[in-house]
Order: structure tokens, then sequence, then C-alpha cells
């Protein structure tokens, strides 16, 4: 009379933490596995042996000095946001909104360019610059915290859409401010001047960008594991009803942590332009504070995994922007190599975190 | 009068990718998926058109492609791509239970190298010889308008002025509405979407609700790429010209409060929003960009609004963004 | 003869090494109404659970009628017709009720109206009140209860079983709901409800199973027995568990609870006028059902629940003066300088942080301490290994996170913490529940310590044995009220069992 039960053939069972080398195996599969397909799909288009092709994607990284230190600006301008959203993440504030909060931060830079570049010395017209590029990303990034703490409002959505209010902003900024008149871009800020421009180490362009993001980094570590601050962002981070139980303020928390996380926002937003490119364009930050969250969540909000995993990741655009130029293809291929490598890393996730257990089959009731 | 006419007529041609993309995204939301993937989705939907109407008009020549294989290929062709990009959300967020925004993002960025990659290397990769991604024929059949639109004078262009796939988008947004307030189907979803422990309980599959919802999603979505190339751009492909589109289409989701027959009137508003600039006379074009800024900020306040307000039926799905696990002791 | 309408023969379960049912006999009739009666973790729930498809026996037999089936699913529960009303509502928030009715319903057409309609004819038909087309973030608990039995109704259930129904409601939705129960009973269905609620069962049902400690202990008729009997069968003849227990050490008044009150964002009455003085040098048992309110008591007491009315009034015992803690944030009772230790009842979820680990975790209390910016592990790593030692911490390492450690060793890390800090006020809410008896016996001896060092220690038990041996006092709550305050050496144990169920010892 029972109709044959279904029942599925394995269930999953939550695991309790694996050691910490195996999950790095688990993780370094899915690197390979991607890699392996990104070849093949490269294989298909090009025909070329993927280990030349490997080949050539090390050396458009490596190849030159200069490369070299392209590469390492790259990494640094991406290892800069994933840093700034992480303070964010690890309290479980879903901050999709640094890449407005970077682009207001360079607004702002741009901004006291345009309007102070004559009238201050350059020393203090860069700490200028420097403080309100952080002022204007802790705004972007407060304004939803505030509402999140307060009415609980959505911040994902929230944050997402400030990102375009911060665009559409710039590019108002940009065609006020375009030079030549009319044509909406801005051109080099101060190119006679150079006013507002980090200075040069050595002639190297780079150098300082990197510098400050190394202590970046280095804030960033100390601030999320030696501090009070870092110890209180991860107990609301793990379980709100124990930051209640030991007294901590949970609004103070996340309002003044998402200060932290835009200012640092800003900065990169400085870097990219007083630092390096002398203008500003509402794609400045080329889609960064987007990927900086996929590299924060990767790295497992680690800033020493995540100089790593920014490192892979730009490494692998570069390589496969030169590839797409070597065979005459389109340089999106590089974030069709990205996507891929990503879906394997986040997928490579789940095996760490569950065990697939085949169903034993006991038949009917009768024991 | 003309004036006016004209200018709804286009907002609405300018609304009608964004309606595909937030009804898709709607239905998505509702079984407790935030798909961020939806840009990357919409621009997959509309290079696999192109991809496959590109590959029929040259094999034929484009002057000799018929009606039904010239709209049939492309639509099914972007049915198709974005049904894969569909179940590479779902898979990794349903069965895998990764992280949605990240893999939302991922997908996001995927899509747009797949769109930019195969915009810029199609014609190198299927060998022809043209200078650019040029589908005019394939374009003039899809905006085939309805016979007897142009006798009906500024009334009937209103309202009788656009391809097929323009009221398609309406009739599906309709059809959705229907399905998700109207129907045991919709009211399953909503239940995964709200509570997935207790429509797990009811028996109902939660899973398998998950990925019908995500793809099919993801192919209305794709529809809008679609209809952008086709119908509003003419058949001609450029990179990045689709734009924020994508992320309008989000925001269009929190606007119409998940109801995609609100969000029919409000992309009308939002395709508004998106051209009035050229309608109101000595307009700077600096002044245009903050005009464009509009649709984000009103749907800004929206959300605001209503969670300060705090009516439940105007929330976003309650668990919206996390994964499910039955525990099993 | 009639024949059962469901009959259980021999049903053994078992989790891991722990039994929660041993060979149980149970019988229920149409037209009858069954209570089943026992203490927390008696293993009612998991018996019922068996019935209605989440759990599978060991071993043993359920019959339907007579006939032998198997129940492998909540769905194939239904096909037999056998409905649960859980603890937990599962209900989606913005539905109606009858769109909560009818989901996962599949071989039905799907019509609203049809579905109101339905729903306000099983009302009729039993009494109930409720509007179907009311939301249900919009209902009172006992509405949602009614929503939950109409769900199973609806199916077509003839076996209804509710867990625990009466926990949430008041004495007036109480009688509501067994009027109602007894409607279908004579309505010819078969009701099952578990409580350890004795008045109910006397008012309510036919007869009454009692099971113990997962055991069965029998099945009696309502009309043949006294309060007195079940309350025996229930909790059995005292155990003695040579807990060594001091004498009071100078008590001194340390905590004064003045009629305090407490009501839950739902409008139900948590607290209802609670009263008592904790004093240092002595161990307060509180007894009482679970949900009793113990739980937001002792939340209250810390800082963590808003209260209505009352004071809490804190007698300093080195600056000699009284400070109210009354709506005061934890934060502000630390500063105030009193030293309040609270285990509470939520390890991992309140006390503790999982995925940190011990010395972390013994930062809780302690990472404010100091100046500057930076957090100093040399302390808590140097409690972190002395608790580790001392209390004997079965770990790795003082590095790993608490989650993956055994519910003892949990335990041990969250008393040896909140010890740790001196206190003069020390709470524990369940601290032994899930342990084994080496640990147990480990924080029954911290709390005694404690107790010798001049702490006022208030213990929230439910092992009625423990409570005897341990507690200089018991205080017994029912419902949110006090039932009365006994001494814990000449306390008995059907006293402290009627108390629990609500009978004020005034009545005595």
């Amino acid at each position: 009379m029972n109709k044959s039960v279904r029942e599925p053939l394995f269930h999953l069972v939550k695991r309790d933490g694996l050691v910490w080398w195996k999950s790095w195996i688990v993780r370094l599969v899915a690197v390979v596995l991607s890699l392996l397909v990104s070849g093949i799909l490269i294989f298909a288009l090009t025909g070329e042996n993927p280990i030349n092709v490997y080949i050539t994607m090390f050396k458009a990284g490596f190849a030159t000095r200069r490369r070299f230190w392209a590469l390492l600006q790259n990494v640094a301008m991406l290892l800069c946001v994933a840093l700034a959203v992480t303070p964010a993440f690890k309290m479980r504030f879903w901050n999709i909104g640094a890449e407005g909060q970077a682009l207001v931060g360079g607004l702002a830079t741009a901004f006291c360019m345009v309007y102070f570049g004559d009238k201050l010395p350059s020393g203090l017209l860069l700490l200028v610059i420097f403080l309100s590029s952080m002022l204007a990303g802790a705004l972007w990034a407060v304004i939803p915290a505030i509402f999140k703490a307060t009415y609980g409002t959505n911040e994902t959505l929230f944050t997402l859409m400030m990102n375009y209010v911060a665009a559409q902003i710039v590019s108002y900024f940009t065609y006020v401010h375009s030079n030549p008149k009319g044509s909406g871009q801005m051109g080099v800020i101060n190119k006679a001047t150079q006013a507002g421009w980090l200075p040069k180490i050595e002639g190297n362009n780079y150098l300082l960008n990197i510098l400050i993001v190394l202590v970046i980094t280095v804030f960033v570590y100390v601030y999320l594991s030696k501090t009070k601050h870092g110890y209180e962002i991860s107990v609301v981070g793990q379980s709100e009803n124990t930051a209640r139980y030991i007294g901590i303020d949970v609004s103070k928390v996340i309002i003044r942590t998402l200060l932290i996380s835009g200012a640092l926002c800003g900065i990169c937003g400085f870097l990219l332009v007083s630092g390096t490119d002398h203008t500003l364009t509402r794609d400045t930050i080329a889609g960064r504070g987007f990927t900086a969250i996929i590299v924060s969540w990767m790295a497992k909000f680690n800033p020493i995994y995540m100089v790593v995993v920014s490192f892979l990741i730009c490494f692998l655009q570069k390589g496969a922007v030169d590839i797409a130029s070597t065979y005459g293809f389109n340089d999106a291929l590089a974030e069709i190599i990205t996507g891929i490598i990503i879906f394997f890393i986040i997928g490579s996730e789940f095996f760490i975190g569950y065990k697939i257990r085949l169903t034993h089959h006991t038949k009917g009731g009768k024991n | 009068m003309n004036t006016v006419i004209a200018f709804l007529t286009r907002a609405i041609v300018q609304a009608i990718p964004l309606l595909f993309g937030s009804t898709g995204e709607i239905l998505t939301e509702k079984s407790g998926h935030l798909n961020l993937g939806i840009p990357g989705i919409m621009y997959v939907g509309g290079i696999s058109g192109v991809i496959g109407s590109f590959l029929y008009e040259q094999s034929v020549g484009p002057e000799n492609i018929q009606y039904l294989p010239a709209v049939l290929i492309p639509l099914c062709c972007c049915l198709l791509g974005s049904l894969c990009m569909g179940l590479i959300y779902s898979f990794l967020t349903v069965t895998l239970r990764a992280n949605q925004n990240v893999t939302g993002l991922a997908l996001t960025t995927f899509g747009t190298g797949f769109g930019n990659f195969f915009g810029g290397s199609l014609i190198k990769i299927s060998g022809n010889d043209v200078p650019s991604i040029t589908l005019t024929a394939t374009s003039n059949m899809f905006c085939k308008k309805l016979p007897f639109a142009a006798s009906l004078g500024p009334v009937g262009r209103l309202f009788f002025s656009y391809s097929f796939l323009a009221y398609a988008a309406v009739v599906i947004a309709l059809v959705t509405s229907w399905i998700l307030t109207g129907t045991r189907i919709g009211l399953n979803l909503r239940a995964v979407g709200e509570n997935p422990a207790t429509a797990d309980a009811a028996g109902i599959n939660v899973s398998r609700y998950k990925y019908a919802a995500t793809c099919i999603g993801s192919m209305i979505a794709g529809l809008g790429g679609l209809f952008y190339v086709m119908d509003y751009a003419a058949g001609v492909w450029s990179n990045n010209a689709f734009g924020d589109r994508g992320w309008l289409a989000v925001a269009l989701v929190i606007f119409s409060i998940w109801r995609p027959n609100v969000a029919i009137l409000g992309s009308f508003l939002f395709g508004g929003l998106f051209i009035v600039h050229n309608y109101i006379p000595n307009l700077g074009v600096a002044t245009q960009e903050l005009i464009k800024m509009t649709p984000y900020v009103v749907t800004i306040i929206v959300l605001i609004f209503t969670s300060v307000r705090k009516r439940r039926e105007d929330q976003p799905p309650a668990s919206l963004g996390l994964s499910y696990f039955r525990e099993e002791r | 003869m009639s024949v059962p309408a469901i009959e259980l023969r021999g049903i053994t379960k078992t989790f891991g090494q722990v039994i929660a049912n041993k060979n149980v006999d149970l019988v229920v009739n149409r037209g009858e109404i069954l209570s089943i009666l026992g203490e927390n973790g008696s293993g009612k729930t998991t018996l019922m659970n068996m019935i209605s498809g989440i759990y599978y026996p060991d071993s043993g037999q359920i019959l339907i009628d007579g006939k032998e089936v198997v129940i492998r699913s909540p769905r194939d529960a239904f096909q037999y017709k056998i409905g649960m009303i859980h603890q937990h509502f599962k209900l989606v928030d913005v539905f109606t009720a009858a769109e909560n009715v009818i989901l996962g319903m599949e071989n039905e057409k799907y019509n609203l109206k049809e579905a109101a309609d339905h729903v306000r004819k099983i009302c009729d038909q039993y009494g109930f009140e409720l509007d179907p087309e009311k939301k249900i973030y919009a209902m009172s608990v006992s509405e949602k209860q009614t929503v939950e039995i109409i769900k199973v109704l609806y199916r077509g259930a003839d076996i209804l079983i509710l867990d625990e129904p009466t926990a949430v409601l008041t004495p007036q939705e109480t009688d509501k709901l067994f009027a109602v129960l007894r409607r279908m009973r004579d309505a010819g269905k078969s009701v099952i409800i578990i409580t350890h609620k004795l008045h109910e069962v006397m008012s309510l049902s036919d007869k009454v199973a009692v099971l113990r400690k997962g055991e069965y202990i029998g099945t009696v008729k309502t009309s043949e027995t006294t309060e007195a009997d079940l309350t025996e069968m229930m909790v059995g003849k005292k155990v003695s568990l040579n807990i060594d227990r001091s004498d009071p050490n100078h008590p001194q008044d340390r905590l004064e609870v003045k009629g305090i009150d407490l009501v839950s964002p739902e409008g139900i009455r948590i607290l209802d006028d609670i009263s008592f003085t904790a004093r240092g040098g002595e161990i307060l048992g509180i007894a009482g059902v679970a949900g009793s309110g113990q739980k937001e008591l002792l939340e209250a007491i810390a800082g963590l629940q808003p209260l209505s009315g009352g004071e809490i009034l804190y007698n300093n015992p080195k600056t000699g003066e009284t400070e109210n803690l009354r709506n005061k944030t934890p934060l502000e009772i630390r500063e105030l300088g009193v030293r309040l230790s609270f285990v509470p009842e939520d390890r991992l979820g309140m006390g503790l942080v999982g995925n940190m680990d011990i010395i972390d975790n013994m930062m809780l209390r302690s990472y404010k301490k100091g100046r500057g910016i930076f957090v100093r592990k040399q302390e808590p790593r140097e409690l972190a290994d002395t608790i580790i030692k001392d209390l004997e911490v079965n770990t790795p390492s003082a590095t790993t996170p608490v989650r993956r450690l055994s519910g003892g060793n949990v335990q041990k890390v969250l008393v040896g913490r909140e010890i740790a800090a001196r206190p003069t006020v020390l709470m524990a809410a369940y601290p032994v529940r899930g342990l084994d008896i080496n640990s147990s016996y480990t924080i029954y001896n911290l709390l005694n310590d404690q107790k010798d060092l001049g702490a006022a220690v208030i213990f929230v038990g439910e092992d009625l044995d423990v409570l005897m041996e341990l507690c200089d006092r018991i205080m017994v709550i029912c419902a949110g009220r006090i039932t009365g305050i006994v001494d814990g050496r000449s306390a008995k144990k059907e006293e402290l069992g009627l108390l629990m169920t609500g009978k004020e010892a005034e009545d005595e």
C-alpha cells in the first residue's frame, strides 16, 4: 500500500571545519581545474597549444620591468578596494558600493585639484586632497550605514544604488570641467603645473601608490586582528546576540566601521586620480569595486590572502589581455577567464563547508 | 501634442529592456535569490541573439533571410545563452550554496566579458569579411510593426507602433504578476522566498523552485538584451553601449516593490527619465547627466521609505540573499 | 471491541549515545484525548515526531487502525491522516491564514475564495475564531496556533498531535483551545497532547501516558488517578546524587528583585510581579517547567530585557551602596562596578562565539580593559590556559574554535570565564544541560566554590534531584509567576512538582 519511498541518493552534512591544509588543497584543485577549462577555451579559439598560451600569459606580467610595475600597480589598486570593503564584510554588512565610494574619493580629488590647484602649496594641497577623498568616501558609505542601523534598510541594494548616483555626479562634473570644452572628457588635470599629483619616487610612477597600499594592508590587518574595534567587528559579525550580551552598541559599531570602510575606498579613488591617471571619468574605478568584493570573500577577509588573490586575478587579467592582442581577439577575454576562475573557487568552498554522504538504504520498516 | 507622443513612444522603447530585466529579476528574487548577475545575463542575452543572427545572415546573405528563421534563430540563441547563465548562477548558489552577492557579481563580470569578447571578435572567429556587426536585415524583421499602425494617427502610434518584443515584455510582466499572486505555483514560490523551511515542511521542493525561478527569470531578462540590440540599436552591436541598463533593471525591482505589474509603469517612468533631457529646451549636457541620476535617487528614496514604513508586504522577500540548508540529524 | 486509531509497540529511538525513547507502547482510540506527560527531556516530542514522520524509529511498530504502517515523512503521515502541531509554528508571515493553510497542497484546484470558505466552515464546526484573510504577522500567538490546527484539519487529519500547545497561551486562550479539542473528540477524532502541566491533564484528557527519561512508565485513566500519583510517576523517587552542600556562609542580601514585570513584543506577559532576594553565600535555585520565564528573568537582571515595571536593587558589598539596575545596559551595569556574571542558556549563540578560539572568547568580557586601542592577548591567553588546566577542558589547544569542542568542554570554557571575573552575583541558566556526569559535577563544584567565596549564585535547573541537593533555597515559577520559595534541605519532590505545575504554595 505504501508507494515506493523515494529517498535521495545522498544527503549533505555540514562539516565541522576542515584541516587548513586540506581546505587549501581543495582550493588549489579548483584553481587548477579552472585554468584547465580556460586553457581548453583558449585552445578552442586559437588552436594554440595551451602551454604556449600560458607562457605568453606569464610573459605578459613579468617580461619587462615596466610590465611588472604596471602589474603591481593594478594589484595595489584592486587590493586597496578589497581591503577597504573587508571591515564591513567581516561585520556581515554587505557593502557592494565600493565602486561608488572610491569614485567619490576620486571626485573629491579631482575637485580639489581643479579648484585649489593654483591656490595651495603642493604639500598642503596633497594633504587637503587626501583628507577630502577620505571624507567623501566615508560619507558615501555612512549614509546607507545610518539607515541600516536605524531602520534596517537593506544595505546591499542601498549601496548598489549609491554607485550609480556617484557615477552620474562624476559624469556631471566631467562635463562641467571638460577639456577641451564640451568634449565630456576632463583630460589631464593640471598638466602644466602637476599640482595635486602624487610625486614620483625615483622616476617611478607607481611606487608611491604601491607603498601607500602596503601601509593600508598593514593597517587593515592590525585594525582587524589587534585592536578593540576589530574585535568588536568580529563579534558583531559572528553573533549580534553575543554582542548585546557583552554590551556592545551594535549601531555604533556599524556606523563607525562603514566610515572607515568608505574612507579607505576614498583613498583608492585618490590614488587612481592623483597618483596615476591624473584625470577622472565615470569609469576610473573600472569595476574594481565589484571585483574587490570577490577578492575579499575569496581571501576569507584575511588581508594577507588578499594580496595573493589580487595578484592572481590581476596577473590572469593581464595575461589574458596579452593573449587577446597576440591573437587578435578582444581583450574582454580577460573577464571571461576571471569569471571562470572565480566560479570554480567560490564553487569549491562548498566542498570545504559540506560533506556529501551517500545514503545507505534500509528496506521498509520491518526490522 | 506630437512632441508628447514622440516622447512617450521613445520613453517606452527605452523602458522595454528594463522591464524585461526587472521582471526576470523579480521572479528570481521571489525565490529568495538576489541575482546581481542580471546585467551580465542581459548582456549575454543580447550577444547570443547577435551571434545567432550574424551566423544566419552570413550563411544565406542578408538580402535572402526569411522572416521566421530570422526571428526564431536569434530568439532561441538568446534564450539559450541566458538560460546557461541562469544555470551557472543557480548551480553555484542553490546546489553549492555559494554566496549570492559574490556569485552574481562574478556572473556580471563574466557576462559583460563574454559579450564584449564576442562583440569584438565575432567577425574574426567566424572568418567573415565584414567591417562591423550590423544586422539591419534581421533588425527590420524584428521591428515589423502592425500594418495598420501608421494609419491610426498619433494615438495609434502611441499604442501600436512597437515591435512584437515590446508587447511581449508587457504581456510577460502581466503574466508573471498573475502567476505570483493568482496561482498555486506563485504561492509556493513566494513561500520559498519568504521562509524556505516552512515551504520545505509543506512538501514543496525548494531547490526545484529556486532553479526554475532563477533560470526562467534569466531567460526573461536575456530578452531585454535582445530587444536592445535588435530594436533599439537597430541591429548594430557596439561594445558597452548597453550601459547601466542592467543595474537600472535591478533598481526598478526595488522601485516597483517586487511587483511586475508596477514595474511596467515604473519602467516607462525610468525610460522617460532616461530621455527627458532631449525634450527640455536649453539644457546643458552636464545637467543631462544629473537628470539621469534621478532613477537611482528615486529608487533609494523608495527603499528608505519602505524600510521606515515597515509595511510587511513591501519588504524584500524575507530570505533574500540567504541560502537554504535543511539541517539533518 | 474497537480497533485503536493508533497503536505504538516497543518504539525505541536513540541519537548517538542518548536513548530518547526506550520500548514505548501507546494506544489511542477514536474519540479520545490522550495526554503525554513528562518532564523536559523525557522524550515526549521525539516520540510524537516519529508518528508524524520527522524521525524514523530504530525499532518497534506503528499501527494505524490495526494495520502496521511505515511513516517516513510528514507526507506519509498526512496520508494516514495524522497531523502534528509543532511548538514552533511553520507559517509564512506575509501570507494570509488561508494561503498558509493551502500551502503545499498540490492536488487541489487553486481557489483562495473556496479555501477561505472551507476554513470558515472548519472554524464554525469546531468553534474557532479566525479570519481566513488575515495576515499571519498581524496575528496573536493563539491565532497563529489556530492556523496551524486548521492546516492539519483542512488536510483531513483524524489524529491530531499537539506539542505543548498551551505554553504560549493565556489562561483564557487555553480554555478556548480545550473547548475546541473536546469538540474534536466528540466528532470522533483522536487527540494527543504533549504537556507537563498537571491541571491541564486533569481537566482535559481521558487518558494519561507518562514518560520519564525516555522510558515509558504507564498509561492511566484520568478519572482513576490524582495529581499526586501522576507527579510521582513523572518525577520518580528521589535519587541521591551526593553533591556537596556547605552551609551558607554569613548570607547577606545582595540582589533584591522587587515586583518586576515583563511583556513580550507580542503582548504576552512573561514575568508577572516577580519579587525575591538573592543572598551572597548561598545558592538560590529556580525550578519550573521550561519556558516559564526563567530565561527572561535572568536576562532582565543582566540588562538584556527591557522591563515594564519593578526594580532590581544591587547592594554593593564593597561600598555598601545600593544601585538600581533596572533598564541599564550590560555595559552600564559593569561600569557601576557590579560584578555580575551570567552563564546564558544559549552557550554558543550568546555566551560564546562559536567560530572564535578559546582565547578570543576569554576576551569577550575583558577586551575593553586597559588603555589604548589595542587588545591585550596576554591576560586572556593566561586565563585560557588556566581554565583548560584547572577545569580539565579537553581541547587540542587554546586556539581551537570553541564550536569544535564537545558540549561539556564548551560549558567549562563559558563558566570558567564567568567566574574568573570574581563575581558577586553569578547567574547560570541550565548550566548542565547536555553534559555528561563528570562535567556536571565539575560545574556543581564550581558553583559551590563561588558560594563559599561569598557570591550570590542563582541557578536555573531542570532536574529536581539536583536542585534539591545543590541549592539552599528553591524558588519555583510557573507561567511567569512565583508559586513558592522553599528551603532546599527540607523540600519534597512532590511538593516542587506541584508548585511547578501551577499550584501555589498558599493553596496547600
